[in-house]
Order: C-alpha cells, then structure tokens, then sequence
C-alpha cells in the first residue's frame, strides 16, 4: 500500500466497521469526509515509520465528542486541522506525518481526511487495531508513552492544549473540554518521534483494515471460498450463530452498555451472552467466557454478511459471531489490567482464541 | 365528532392497481372496487370513483383519503422533478461534507441545481454555532434563480430542536423571491441527521410539481363527482396530511402503501398487533404493526439511491411470491431444490403447471399441497412427487417463520397476518405465532388502510436529564407531540401517544438524551 486513493475508502470503511467491534461511531460520515478530501486534495502517500527520519514529528488526529452529535454536526475538516497544528506549535516543530490512534470505526477514516488536506503521508500503523472507548487504551500506555500534550479543537478556530500527568487524566481533562465545545470536536494526542512510532505502534493498521474490508466483501458478494478465506487471512473462528433472543439496553456513567442474547440455529442447545460497554466485550456459552476483550467480538449478518452495530442491533436479527484475535503488539505487560475483562468490571480471566 | 352514519372513501393507488373502498362509520366496507393503475394516475383514480360511487349515498361522503406511489416513481424513474437550490446553515461546521456528496450522478445532476453552506445553524445546546449570515441567504437567492432552480432546500444544524435559523432564512428567502417561490424547510421534514434531513428535504422541494398536480388532480376527481369532502392523503408513518399539506410535504407521503396495507389489514382483521405478511406474486413483504401502527426502521432508508431519515415502516422483502420458480436440479439420489429467486410474476395464470403453462410455481406446491384452492386444475399438478411438494414448502415455512422471527420485538407469541395473492403459501401453524389470520376484503387492504388513517404529531429534540428530571422533560416531549397531533387535526380528547422513544447519548456525563414521541388520534 503506497498511496490511500478515493476508490480504496470502501473497503477500508468496511474493515473499519467490522474493526469497530460493534461500537467505534458509525464511518459513514467519515467516509464521506474521506471521499471529499481526497477528490480535492487528491490521493495520500502512506508510509512506514521506519522510513520517517527517526526524529521526525508524527501526530495522530481523531474525533472525539458524541456519535448523536456528529449526526448534525459534520465535520468540517478544519478541526482537525487545526487541533494538530495546535498541538504542533505549542510543540515547536512540525509534523512529518499523520496517524490515525484507533482503526477501527469512524476514526479509521478521519485522519486520512486530514492527511489530504495538509499534504501530509499518513502513517501505516497505530495503537489499538480494533475500537476502544478511552483514550489510555492504547498499546502506547502499556509503552509508557504519555497521551500529552494534547490538543482538543473546534470547527471555530478554538482550541486547548493540556499537560497532563497520566493518560487517565488526559481522558478526564479532553472530555470535559469538549462538553464545552459542542461535542464533535478533534483530539490530538500521544505526539511521537518516528522511532517510537516504529518501536511501539501496532504496525501495518491501514493495510490490515483494508485487507479485511476487501476479504469480507468478497463474502458478501458470495464469491467462492470467500468465507474461508476471510477467517483463514484474518486469524478469526466462528464461534456462534444464533438468534437474538434478548436484548437490554441501559446507560450508566456515560458508556452505553447492554447484554444480548443469542440462540443457537445450528442445532445445538446453546445460547450465547454478549456483554457490551460500547464495544462487544465478552461472549459466553452457557456461561462459559469463549471470547474475551483484547480479542474481537464482531456480529456478521447471516444472509448479507455486514458487520453490525450494537445500536443497529434488535430481536429476531440472525447473526454469526466471530472471535478476531487483537494485533499481536497487545500481548505484552500490562494488557489485561488495561483492556481486559476485569479492566472493564467482569471478574473473569482473559481467554486465548483457540489456534 | 359528525351524529350519523358518515362514509369515508379509501383510495391506493399501486403499481398494478387502483384499489377504492367506501368506510361507513362503523368500519364496514359500503364497496370496493380495483381498477388498472394507468400511466397517467389521476385517470385510474377517476376510474375508480366512477366505478366506486354510483350505488353510494354521496351526500353521507365527508371525507376522501389518497394514499399514492406517484411521488415514489417521480423519484425512482427521475421524472419531473424540479431543480432545487440547496441552503445548508452550519459553517463552519460540516464544510467536510457537501451537499448531495453521497447521491448518484444522475439525480444529483438534475435536482441539485445550486448549493451553498453558509455560516448558521445551532449546537445540542440551543447555542448559535454562528450567528445566520443573512447576506449570504440573499446572495443565494440570487444565485439559485439565476442557476435556474424553482424551489429551495433550507437545513440548518440541530434544527430538529432549535429551528430559528430556518425560519429566519425561510422569511428572507421569501422576501427576496416573493412568498410563491417554494421553500422546504428541514425541521418540518425530517429529524435529527442533517445529511439525511437535508436530503428528504431535497427531495421534497424537488417533488413539489409532481405533488401538486396529484393534489390538484385529487381535487378534480373529487369535484367531478360533486364531493365537496375533506381531501386527505396519507402519509407514510399511517397517519393523515391534508391536501394542502402533501402540497407543500410529498416526500411525507413517500412509502404510504406498505404501511396502508399493513394497517388496512390489521384493522380489518380486528387486532392491532400483529405480523403481517403480504404475499404476492414476486415477493412477500413482513412487517409488524404495534398499536395498531407499523414498528418504523431505526436503519437509514433510501429512496432512488438517496440516503433519507423518513420514518418508514420497517419491512423486509424476500422473493417468495405465488409465482416463484421451483427447480429440481438432482444429483444422484433425492432431490436438491432451487427456489427463486426469479418469479414469473403476474403470468403465474397463464405459466404455472396447474393452468396449463411450463413453470413449476410455488402456486403449483401449493395446489399439490392442498394449501391452495379454487386457482388452476389439480390434476395438472397430480404428478409432482410428495418430497418436492414437502421439501418445497417447508422452505416456504422457514421463510416465513424467519421473517416473523426477525420483525417480532420479543419472543412473546403474536398474531401473523397473512393478506395478499399469494396468502395461501402461509402455513396454517407458523412458529412463534399465536395464530394464522387472513382477513377478508384484503386484497383492497391498502385502501381500506388509506380510509382509516388517523392525524398524528411528532417530536424529536435532544433534552437534559440533569437540569429537569427525566418525567418532566417526557411530559413536555408528549405535550408537544399532542399538540402538534391537534394541529393536524386530530380529536384533543382522544389523543394517545403511540411511541416513545430514547435514545442516550454515550459520553455525555448529564443525561442528554435524544427524545422522540408520537401522538396520534381520530380526525376531530
């Protein structure tokens, strides 16, 4: 992958919502945002941080803010823009490259909108390879890297640069920001050298999301051995298809959790049980956890094969569950106490894919 | 409310047919009738009320209601729509996205004839993102004229809930054109979404010479017959416009005939929820209703490749119709079958076995089956061995059962509704079902449906659970969906709220929440 053009956002878009791991803000609009920068500012080179000059500058860009805000509130462009150049100036030196921080969801395709518009390269990597809900999830923590200096900005020309001590103040700190900002704001954050980048980044992000959004429209255009290969490629089991039995939905400290309920349709007598923050977190069988956070849980259509979204979700959808194994950067000290289930509240213990 | 019987008259106009019913008050059909839909619509629904009214006591007619796919065709075969100016009021925001940025060529070329995204619009919280420059509203004026464009599009940032940046511009642009000139307002057309909202209201300004030559022509029709009635058409969440309305809001009445069919069945059928199934010669189509109206898709719904947020039922459509083909391609031993997708369609009389034709059909099972009667010739079908007839319905039966399946919200047991040509494929058991109801007159459901429909208000706004509690801020959403519902006419007193819903907004610590509510009642 050398350059990213306007004809290769469907197949990153779709990588990017099956990455989304059931939550990581619908791409549509980033997708559209994409499209119209590279159209205007035409295509973007993309690259290894191992050929950046080590010392060079390489900031990230996402969105961060309200997916039903983001409904009314597009995009405008120049946030992000801006929200780097912040970041840049109150650094003293500017960016050789731009990198998206989560592939993922809607966060897979802004960057790429903003690389176009500052004719910059993107970087082929970044630090989560799946949709997280928090800023301090990101394989830079466990690197010990910190998330600031950050930039939070505005379509208006505002913006914030915050110091901050840990990365789980920086979430706390860009969050309450852009309640005051109108909820559909940019966040640059984890300002890195290229050979950081290079040590410490989840490497070849932006080729792994296309790759998977290429295999799996091959599957939904019912191509022969498509299926097979999509879950050879990508490392992923089957693990489940089943029937939505039940669905419950609740919000509670901000997060948008639920609890679904599959029944089994290949004739066996099980039911499987999803726990959602946001993202598919946990799957049961019969109670037992067969696939845990870091590792993906996506939902897959039965007839079209398209990834669903927990807020696209509802009774009666026939569904395949399949377990992604997370990048292998992920397995590496401190994982669990970061992203695994008990990171998130469950008292059980990570579980390997089976080989 | 009127003392004494009162008729009501019915009318759909489909794809192959116009279909027109007389209601008395009690909700008993007076008469029906079908007539070929032609080419030129007004004329099928001439037709019909020749046909229709010359054993009805005109004088108890008070009141007509039109539900047509005219609109929808417009759309899809992109005819005689008009060039729309399109006004966005949000920059600086969403400058990333252009307006018609995701719409095929085609009709982007011919409708879109001018655009603008100028500073404007609001935040969630009421605040101005910035204040409306009302110079640019002029100079687009100017400009879309000049590009020769007949109506405007205005949507503005959050203006679901905050809606005086529109208003605003929809008064300068009236000032600067003349009070004549068309202006669609988003607020009045969609809700939250403004790329979907912006692109009904698109859609809706495009469609205005198309709508008022079908309520001009409703007009005429009526007059013709010396009706001096109410004139209504229905619009696609089940509920009533008057003429007048559909005038200025054709894209409302997109999508009208499923959900008529859907609440014509039901309401004849006596139950007011229920899955329905309207099997037809191609395709069947599953919807549910809930207190008595269809459950609506929360997924975007396009029309003629345009992505829109209308409230349309949420069906799903499979092809399995009276005419779908069945082919026995066996390997070896037992037979493996093929089914459909392809259908001979209306020629199922004429292609099918058990008429005499070529094509083994589902209708041809059917009759082996026993499930069909009264269409084609048994004997003609005598030959076809039992495990084809069984395997083959019991596809149809997995069908259908996955079909009501997927449009149940719970797993509790509810009626189906089986209407249409093709209703005798539906098994008299169907799991998950209470029970198996074929009403009668459904086949002129979608008139009756059209006859019934009910006036409704609708609001959609974000509030904050933290600054007033939850209750009240439910109670002022359901007071102003009730008198949006009385606006449009409906009974004060006889107002129920049919739909709540809400939906949280994750990262928002402070409960916003994004709140819609339903109003409807019984024309006053």
């Amino acid at each position: 992958m050398d350059t990213l053009t306007a004809d290769d956002i469907e197949a990153l878009c779709l990588g990017a919502t099956l990455l989304g791991t059931g939550g990581g803000g619908d791409p549509y609009i980033a997708k559209l945002v994409a499209h119209q920068a590279l159209e205007t500012h035409g295509p973007v080179q993309v690259v290894a941080a191992a050929d950046l000059p080590p010392d060079a500058l390489v900031l990230t860009t996402a969105v961060i803010g309200a997916p039903t805000v983001i409904l009314e509130k597009i995009p405008a462009g120049t946030e992000y823009v801006s929200g780097v150049r912040a970041l840049a100036s109150y650094l003293g030196k500017e960016p050789a490259a731009i990198m998206p921080i989560e592939v993922g969801g809607c966060n897979t395709l802004l960057p790429i909108a903003t690389a176009a518009e500052m004719g910059l390269p993107i970087v082929n990597a970044d630090s989560m390879r799946r949709a997280f809900p928090q800023i301090e999830m990101t394989v830079f923590t466990l690197a010990g890297l910190p998330a600031g200096p950050l930039s939070v900005a505005d379509e208006k020309g505002n913006q914030a640069v915050f110091e901050t001590t840990t990365n789980h103040v920086a979430e706390t700190l860009a969050r309450t920001a852009v309640i005051q900002l109108g909820l559909a704001n940019s966040i640059s954050c984890y300002p890195l050298t290229a050979a950081q980048v290079a040590q410490h980044a989840i490497q070849g992000s932006l080729t792994y999301c296309t790759e998977v959004g290429r295999l799996l429209q091959a599957v939904k255009d019912g191509a022969e051995g498509a299926w097979e290969r999509f879950l050879d490629e990508s490392g992923s089991k089957k693990f489940f298809t089943g029937k939505v039995m039940d669905l419950d939905r609740r919000t509670t400290d901000g997060f948008a959790r639920s609890t679904v309920i599959l029944e089994d349709l290949d004739g066996l007598d099980a039911t499987m049980r999803i726990e959602v923050q946001n993202e598919n977190l946990i799957a049961f069988v019969d109670g037992e956890p067969v696939i845990t956070t870091p590792n993906l849980i996506c939902l897959l259509d039965c007839e079209t094969f398209e990834p669903i979204t927990t807020e696209a979700l509802a009774y009666g959808n026939r569904v395949v569950v399949i377990g992604m194994p997370c990048a292998p950067e992920w397995h590496q000290d401190g994982m669990l106490d970061l992203v695994g289930p008990r990171a998130f509240g469950y008292d059980i213990d990570f579980v390997e894919l089976p080989a | 409310m009127s003392r004494g019987n009162e008729f009501r008259i019915g009318i759909d106009v489909g794809g192959t047919n116009t279909d027109a019913v007389v209601i008395d008050s009690a909700g008993s059909v007076v008469r029906a009738v079908k007539v070929a839909t032609t080419p030129e619509p007004i004329e099928g629904i001439r037709q019909s009320l020749d046909q229709l009214l010359p054993d009805v006591d005109k004088s108890l007619v008070a009141k007509a209601m039109l539900g047509t796919t005219h609109p929808t065709n417009a759309i899809i075969q992109r005819q005689g729509l008009d060039t729309v100016g399109v006004l966005r009021l949000a920059a600086p925001s969403s400058l990333g996205v252009r307006p018609g940025a995701a719409w095929p060529a085609d009709i982007r070329d011919m409708v879109i004839g001018a655009s603008a995204i100028i500073e404007g619009g609001n935040e969630y919280t009421g605040a101005e993102i910035a204040p409306l420059d009302t110079d640019a509203v002029r100079r687009f004026a100017a400009e879309a004229t000049a590009a020769g464009c007949t109506a405007i599009a205005v949507s503005a940032a959050f203006s679901p809930a905050t809606s005086d940046h529109e208003l605003r511009a929809g008064d300068i642009l009236g000032t600067e054109l003349g009070s004549a000139f068309p202006v669609s307002l988003s607020h009045q057309v969609g809700s939250l979404g403004l790329l979907e909202r912006e692109n009904a209201t698109i859609l809706n300004a495009a469609l205005l010479s198309v709508a008022s030559s079908v309520v001009d022509g409703f007009g005429e029709a009526l007059a013709a017959h010396d009706l001096a009635v109410d004139a209504y058409l229905t619009q696609n969440d089940g509920t009533l416009l008057t003429a007048a309305e559909a005038g200025r809001f054709p894209v409302l009445t997109l999508g009208s005939g499923p959900t008529n069919s859907m609440r014509g069945a039901c309401a004849l059928a006596g139950v007011n929820d229920a899955v329905v199934i309207d099997v037809g010669g191609t395709s069947a189509d599953a919807g549910i209703l809930v207190d008595g109206f269809p459950r609506e898709s929360t997924a975007a719904v396009e029309v003629g490749g345009v992505r829109t947020n209308f409230r349309m039922p949420d069906l799903i459509s499979i092809g399995l119709g009276g005419g779908t083909i069945v082919r026995d391609v066996r390997a070896g031993n037992g037979s493996d079958l093929v089914i459909g997708p392809d259908s001979v369609g209306y020629a199922v009389a004429t292609e099918a076995l058990c008429v005499g034709g070529s094509t083994l059909t589902l209708s041809d099972v059917s009759l082996a089956s026993g499930r069909l009667d009264g269409f084609g010739d048994r004997a003609l079908v005598a030959h076809l061995e039992a495990g084809l007839v069984g395997d083959s319905l019991a596809w149809v039966d997995d069908q259908v059962t996955i079909m009501s399946d997927r449009m149940k919200s719970s797993r509790d047991e509810i009626t189906l509704l089986a209407v249409g040509g093709g209703a005798h494929l539906i098994a008299e058991q169907v799991p998950g079902t209470s029970q198996v109801l074929r009403p009668l007159h459904y086949s002129v459901a979608n008139a009756y449906g059209a006859g019934i429909a009910e006036a409704s208000g609708t609001v959609d706004r974000v509030y904050s659970y933290d600054r007033t509690s939850r209750e009240e801020c439910l109670d002022d959403a359901k007071e102003l969906a009730a008198n949006a519902a009385v606006r449009s006419g409906a009974h004060p007193d006889r107002i129920r709220i049919t739909a709540i819903t809400e939906v949280p907004m994750t990262y928002v610590p402070g409960g916003g929440c994004r709140v819609l509510v339903k109003a409807v009642g019984p024309l006053a």
